[in-house]
């Protein structure tokens, strides 16, 4: 029965997957920006949290109280420095200058924080875990991890279309310059659009921390798990992402089953599956996709 | 009546193309202004550059008293100056009711809500839950005005608003312009119809390549020297 287990524990790691994705489907879907710095932005979250729990002794739950909000600002301010300028020189632009701040993150960190692996401590509920039968149990952080991932999910769904911000968001996201002639300033919106992104980045960086391990190059890895994520559930669609990841996170742990080094290598497998299955037979999908976001 | 609007000596460029030059006008509160001119005379880039979405390379936009030359478009919607875009422009995936309520992000309070809006143009009301991209023609136009109403503007700048319509639709739209018209709106329309355009305006102003060529009252343009200066046609002034 080690295939139920399998399917479970991959639902539940898609749940990470989701919630490390989602803040960059927000920002492709809004500003068709591609964030190459999203899984650096998460692990600049989780050092951030390091920092308090090591200086403040507290729990890194508690530190996502001035990490979240600080990240609001690091997003607001990036969008408004970095991202909105390269914007302006074309679509490959913003692409260079977030690899760049890909880079210049991880140096950053290794020279504040050491090469070193640090991890977050969390608490009592990192270990325990539900015994279902012999060949499965749940631990509660992964059930944690995924209902925070569908709580920011559809936190931001009601927020897409209940609020005044959400409906200038998808207005931005369809049509700037027209968003522009009915008083939105676009702007400000990418701005906003963006703070969100690098707070959900921040928030799962700092339960990445919590799961496993962490070094200042894992960004970019994480990255990886969360564009396949993106790419699995359709680019630029919020629900499509938590489906994205858990397929995304069954392939994995089945590879695994079939062969312990086959992990990641099952999610590629399915990864570019789905990428050839849609350029042969479902490209206008896709932008149809683009278009319907959230 | 006090100046609303005034152009002077405004110069737009699309690239190398200079579409609008050296275009001064002014329009008095309360004042409809018909724009007339064959296609690519410069009378879409002069809308748009006073709304702000097109940067004029010379010349300025004074409004209500004050220069919004450099002002950015979302900000000129917050003074009071809402276009109608040519083609509608409706958002898509929005809902007709959140492509009308997506304007409140101007910030100014008026007479247009959603539910004047709808109460305005009765078509949409059993619409309003639907997508703008479901649309006939007629709907999208409508959704597009009541869109720019909900700013509640002081001036109302329409792009070819009957282009692409039914004669019957077409009808219908301008009965709501009258309305809009003798509730005090300040209204600059681009229209491909002199008929029509001269039917509701005070004023016609005729573009011909970038430039105005004849500007006057309704009452005193008679509908051939409107069309002369459309064509480009000077003999009749040559010969008076």
């Amino acid at each position: 029965m080690s295939w139920i287990a399998d399917i479970v524990h991959g639902i539940l790691l898609g749940g990470f997957y989701a919630l490390l994705a989602s803040g960059l489907a927000l920002m492709f879907g809004v500003m068709r920006i591609i964030n190459l710095a999203h899984g650096s932005l998460a692990l600049v979250g989780a050092y951030m949290a390091l920092l308090l729990t090591e200086h403040l002794h507290i729990s890194p739950y508690l530190a996502l109280a001035p990490v979240l909000p600080g990240a609001l600002i690091v997003g607001y301010l990036l969008q408004r420095t970095m991202l909105e300028r390269s914007l302006r020189a074309g679509q490959l632009v913003p692409l260079l200058t977030t690899f760049g701040l890909l880079i210049a993150i991880a140096n950053l960190l290794q020279r504040f924080f050491s090469p070193d692996v640090h991890s977050l401590d969390a608490g009592r509920i990192g270990p325990a875990s539900w015994h279902v039968s012999n060949t499965l149990s749940i631990p509660w952080f992964d059930v944690l991890t995924l209902g925070i991932a569908v709580a920011v999910l559809g936190g931001l769904q009601l927020v897409l279309r209940r609020t005044q911000l959400g409906r200038e968001l998808r207005a931005t996201a369809e049509d700037p310059d027209t968003a522009e002639l009915v008083g939105v300033n676009a702007r400000a919106v990418y701005a906003r659009a963006t703070a969100i992104a690098v707070a959900i980045a921040a928030l799962a960086g700092v339960f990445y921390g919590m799961r496993s391990g962490f070094d200042p190059n894992a960004g970019a890895s994480e990255l990886l798990y969360a564009f396949e994520a993106v790419v699995i559930g359709g680019i630029g669609s919020l629900w499509g992402t938590l489906g994205g990841g858990i397929v995304l996170g069954i392939s994995q742990e089945v590879g695994a089953q079939i062969n312990q080094e086959y992990f990641a290598l099952g999610g590629h497998v399915v990864f570019l599956a789905v990428l050839v299955a849609r350029s042969a037979y479902g490209a206008p999908r896709i932008r149809y996709a683009l278009r319907r976001f959230a | 009546m006090s100046t609303l609007l005034q152009v002077e000596e405004l110069d737009v460029r699309h690239g190398l193309l200079q579409a609008v030059r050296h275009v001064s006008f002014e329009v008095a509160d309360g004042e409809t202004l018909a724009l007339v001119g064959a296609n690519g005379a410069g009378k879409s880039t002069l809308l748009r550059a006073i709304a702000g979405a097109h940067r004029p390379v010379g010349g300025r936009v004074v409004f209500d008293g004050r220069d919004i030359t450099a002002m950015p478009a979302h900000r000129r919607v917050k003074t009071g100056i809402a276009l109608v875009p040519e083609g509608r422009r409706l958002f898509p995936n929005l809902t007709v009711e959140e492509n009308l309520s997506v304007a409140r992000a101007s910030g100014r309070d008026g007479r247009w809500t959603v539910d004047e809006v709808l109460a305005a143009f009765p078509l949409l009301e059993p619409l309003r839950r639907k997508r703008a991209a479901s649309l006939s023609g007629g709907e999208q136009q409508a959704t597009a005005i009541g869109r720019a109403l909900m700013t509640n503007p002081r001036l109302l700048l329409l792009d070819e608003v009957s282009l692409g319509l039914a004669p019957v639709v077409v009808e219908g739209v301008y009965d709501s312009l009258r309305t809009l018209i003798e509730s005090g709106t300040t209204i600059v329309l681009v229209e491909q119809d002199l008929t029509r355009a001269m039917g509701v305006a005070d004023h016609v102003m005729c573009m011909l390549e970038g430039r105005v060529v004849l500007e006057g009252a309704r009452g005193g343009l008679t509908r051939e020297q409107v069309t002369d200066a459309y064509f480009g046609l000077r003999r009749r002034e040559a010969t008076a």
